[in-house]
């Protein structure tokens, strides 16, 4: 099946973006290996029929919010890392602890999935139709208190950035 | 449950999970404040990738909406969370976890 295929390609090209992410030594790497995590989930929502999320997904993420830690990372001159100073031990504990983390939480989610096939209604559940009509009215409430929220953020973020208040 | 041919609901679950432990092993990993933060990132984007695998398996659209929602609140996590780190690295000259301890017990 071409769709088993491009799961797993998916999922392969998720997996090391996200491992190059954070083993890469430069940080502008960092980031250009976490878009490519990025458009990889995009491809799996494409996959899971949810073609307007995965849309606003490269262009919230791969668009916005990473063009902002590129901005942010090159302002700052972060090219060349300082050597960080990681112990053996913290190496291997962060690891171990991911590891057992990762561990107990697939026990926990192997065999709880009963067999069958998804609903025929999911097929056209992440349309713009069905998604709108979803946002619009039964998440209205929710819907505001975002937009409230961003206002908030945008004011905050003006008001951190003023030099004259902070010094 | 198969969501599409060959592929079941555990399959993209555990892709959700290794992706959220990657992002836990990146924060406890990194000594720098910017690159945890993208691995706050990865989270977030794993969860969302379990949400939309769900909504998929239940035929729900309400489980994308959550996804829209996780999708704002990192946005504006993102803003106000670098003007911080801007902030941080204009008054201490660094961005690195273990220079700035200032608060550590």
């Amino acid at each position: 099946m071409i769709t088993e295929y491009l799961f797993w390609f998916l999922a392969f090209v998720s997996v090391f973006g996200g491992v190059a992410t954070i083993l890469s030594r430069n940080p502008v790497h960092s980031v250009l290996y976490l878009i490519l995590t990025f458009f990889a989930i995009a491809g799996h929502y494409l996959l899971l029929n949810a073609q307007f999320l995965a849309a606003v997904h490269v262009i919230v993420y791969a668009g916005a919010i990473m063009v902002l830690f590129l901005y942010v990372i090159m302002m700052l001159n972060l090219n060349r890392l300082d050597a960080e100073k990681r112990t053996l031990i913290g190496k291997v504990t962060s690891a171990v602890s991911a590891g057992l983390l990762l561990l107990v939480m697939v026990g926990v989610a192997r065999g709880g999935s009963e067999a069958g096939e998804a609903p025929a209604e999911s097929i056209d559940a992440g349309l713009v139709e069905n998604l709108g009509q979803v946002l619009y009215r039964d998440f209205l409430l929710p819907f505001e208190m975002a937009s409230v929220l961003f206002l908030g953020a945008m004011v905050g973020a003006v008001f951190l950035s003023k030099k004259e208040l902070n010094s | 449950m198969e969501l599409i041919p060959g592929v079941t609901t555990e399959h993209y679950l555990v892709l959700s999970l290794i992706l959220f432990c990657l992002g836990i092993f990146g924060i406890l990993y990194r000594r720098n404040a910017i690159l945890m933060f993208m691995c706050v990132e990865l989270m977030l984007n794993a969860s969302n990738l379990a949400l939309v695998a769900f909504s998929r398996m239940w035929g729900d659209t309400g489980g994308q909406v959550f996804v829209f929602f996780i999708m704002v609140v990192a946005a504006a996590e993102v803003a106000v969370g670098l003007a911080i780190l801007m902030l941080l690295y204009r008054n201490m000259g660094t961005t690195q976890t273990d220079v700035l301890n200032k608060m550590k017990w």
